[in-house]
């Protein structure tokens, strides 16, 4: 599967017109030796799937490559930018199940009642409002009142402070980006958890839970909810994928320095090996999440483990 | 069901989620509004009073001109005032009103040449101010273009755009799902697979990293059409799976053993007996995905990798709004983002509304 992805995006960039040799033939700087040099080091001269078998060895032995456009090796600039992006996506993510199951619950239990309507029809507003017009407005907000730093990930005078200090400095940067990208996200997790617990609410189990003369609180918490959040620790896996894209445009429109706004910058400057690791550490990603995903559910949920 | 005319008629199953439709009225006012939108863009170049690129660059950024109808104590017809400017001490331009020039909005003004349907060469515009006075009626961008005709302008690339691009991608994911789900096997796990691909790596990555295999020297109509085939290419995986899995209980249907025992070819069985009970289903996830591919094509706009200006689209007129400081001096700039807003709601309210009016059918077909 991974092969596959890397083969399309192979292609895909050998496509594009014009390559990274073509960039740094132009700068005054770099000699024709050294770009020789590279063109022997990744068989450039040689046919398009003759150098992708080549990249894919180069892989096994642990080695992405050469950012061309960076001037250091592809792993270097990855991981920093993959702790970056992992922040910012693991925050949201906090936000987004901590504030979207609560309120579905609550929407679920007061269904077409007052406060079920008015958190539909947030919800129906969060989820159309594009995420990229929500960072801006937050940012245009926060120019405003200037409580909250814009965009990047640390302030310039970073270094010197403690490392309370820096924690703070951190979170204050976190706050827009991470907002705006949740908001979508509350919302469509929220009508998902009202469904699950509107259906799970009216099976018989449940009455007869409430027959036997079961506290509310009880039968709400320990038998609906349960049972209720199982289908969404499914969608967790495919979540983290949206998370991932979703956040690479926030991250781009917040400068905040992670694998989204690398990839942009990989893309325009034709930094083939860079646009690969980038899109190989995607879909790993998206393994990893579905396989925590999976393994989480076979924690919650003993029937599945049963089955097997 | 009981029916008013003395012969009763029976109901077919989509006249029935149709007046479950009609009954919610939410969902009916978003279908006009949606159809006012679509309208126009249709109309585009007659409803605006500029053509896209009419630039006055001394204008820029003036803010949007208001309407008056009252003209030194007496009402007339609605005209604006001239657009007067200065600058402030920081250079910055300030625009005062000139209330000693009067210009009359006029129906059917003539204006900048366009082709009506493309075809018809038409001057006059559905309203407009007399050279040389300017009418901003949401204000203008950098180069002193009239925002208010660039959002029509850019309605007819951002929503053609999800209609185009869904028309693409469900014909793929159908045939594909279609296919996959019919006959199982080696061809469903190939095709299977190569769907997981797609729906492996994050939407946005490889929507850039597709861009990337379009030449730069493309003109925009080439942009325009490699952005919807971008589009769609990313967003038929994930439609394809679901039809695949309606179409695997499907296909054990005795009609479709009637259908193969008369001598039907497969693809025709697949075409003509197994997609059309699938598309309950596709007829809401259509209505749910058009937003993708709005949102999809803003964003590219957006970072500068759509279409290009001069053209418009809702996403290359908000980059203007990237910079943040601009929206303190001509908020007006985020008005695009209101459009792609309104969109977009409509859409995922009419989704809902019929995914609701379509469910006694989907239960039957699961």
């Amino acid at each position: 599967m991974l092969l596959g992805i890397s083969l399309l995006t192979f292609i895909l960039m050998r496509l594009s017109p014009g390559n990274f040799l073509d960039t740094i033939r132009l700068d005054p700087q770099i000699s024709e030796e050294t770009v020789d040099h590279y063109k022997t080091l990744y068989q450039l001269d040689k046919p398009v799937l003759w150098q992708f078998v080549h990249w894919i060895k180069n892989l096994l032995k642990g080695e992405l490559g050469y950012s061309f456009y960076f001037n250091v090796p592809v792993s270097r600039i990855i991981s920093d930018r993959l702790f970056n992006t992992f922040i910012l996506s693991f925050a949201s993510f906090l936000i987004t199940w901590l504030i979207a199951i609560p309120l579905g619950i609550a929407a679920a239990l007061h269904r077409n009642k007052f406060m079920d309507r008015v958190i539909q029809f947030f919800s129906y507003v969060c989820l159309s409002l594009p995420s990229f017009f929500l960072a801006m407005v937050f940012l245009f907000l926060a120019s405003q009142t200037g409580i909250l730093p814009l965009g990047g990930m640390y302030s310039p005078r970073f270094d010197d402070l403690n490392l309370l200090g820096k924690a703070t400095d951190l979170f204050l940067h976190l706050v827009i980006p991470a907002l705006a990208l949740s908001l979508g996200g509350i919302a469509s997790l929220q009508r998902i958890m009202r469904g699950n617990m509107l259906e799970v609410l009216g099976q018989q189990y449940i009455l007869s839970a409430r027959a036997k003369g079961l506290p509310e609180n009880r039968v709400v918490y320990s038998h609906a909810l349960r049972n209720a959040i199982n289908p969404l620790i499914t969608l967790l896996g495919y979540e983290f994928s949206a998370l991932l894209s979703g956040a690479a445009l926030i991250e781009i429109i917040c400068s905040w320095p992670g694998l989204g706004s690398l990839m942009l910058t990989a893309v325009r400057s034709k930094d083939i090996y860079l646009v690969m690791a980038n899109m190989l550490l995607g879909g790993v990603l998206f393994i990893i999440g579905n396989l925590l995903a999976d393994i989480l559910l076979a924690k919650v949920d003993p029937r599945i483990r049963y089955e097997k | 069901m009981k029916s008013k005319s003395k012969e009763p008629k029976p109901i077919s199953e989509f006249q029935l989620a149709l007046n479950n439709f009609k009954r919610n009225r939410l969902a009916h006012f978003c279908v006009y509004l949606l159809l006012a939108l679509y309208g126009m863009a249709v109309f585009a170049d007659f409803l605006s009073p500029y053509s896209f690129e009419n630039e006055s660059r001394q204008y820029s950024y003036s803010p949007p001109t208001p309407i008056h109808i009252i003209h030194e104590g007496k009402m007339t017809a609605p005209f604006v005032y001239g657009i007067e400017f200065h600058y402030d001490e920081n250079r910055k331009r300030v625009f005062e009103m000139d209330k000693t020039k009067k210009f009359p909005i006029q129906l059917f003004q003539t204006g900048d040449e366009y082709k009506l349907f493309g075809v018809i060469p038409c001057r006059y515009h559905f309203f407009g101010v007399p050279e040389p006075g300017r009418m901003y009626l949401m204000g203008a961008d950098s180069r002193g273009r009239d925002l208010f005709s660039r959002i029509l302008y850019g309605a007819r690339v951002s929503l053609s755009i999800g209609l185009i691009g869904v028309l693409i991608s469900f014909s793929i994911g159908l045939l594909v799902g279609g296919i996959a789900g019919y006959y199982g096997g080696g061809i469903d796990n190939i095709l299977m697979r190569i769907c997981e691909m797609f729906m492996l790596v994050p939407g946005f990555y490889l929507l850039l990293a597709l861009r990337a295999a379009v030449p730069d020297d493309f003109n925009s109509v080439q942009v325009y059409f490699a952005i919807v085939i971008i589009l769609s290419f990313i967003g038929w995986a994930s439609l394809a799976r679901i039809i695949r899995g309606m179409c695997l209980s499907l296909r054990e249907r005795e009609y479709v053993l009637a259908a193969k025992a008369i001598g039907l070819s497969d693809l025709a069985i697949i075409l003509k007996h197994i997609l059309p009970h699938t598309l309950s289903y596709s007829i809401f996830a259509v209505m749910l995905s058009i937003p993708g591919y709005i949102l999809g094509e803003s964003a590219l706009s957006l970072i500068g990798l759509g279409i290009q200006d001069p053209y418009a689209s809702w996403g290359n007129l908000l980059s203007d709004a990237m910079s943040i400081v601009r929206i303190k001096f001509a908020p007006w700039i985020l008005w695009p983002a209101f459009f792609i807003f309104l969109t977009v709601i409509c859409f995922n309210i009419i989704g809902d509304a019929l995914r609701d009016s379509l469910d006694p059918m989907l239960k039957k077909a699961a």
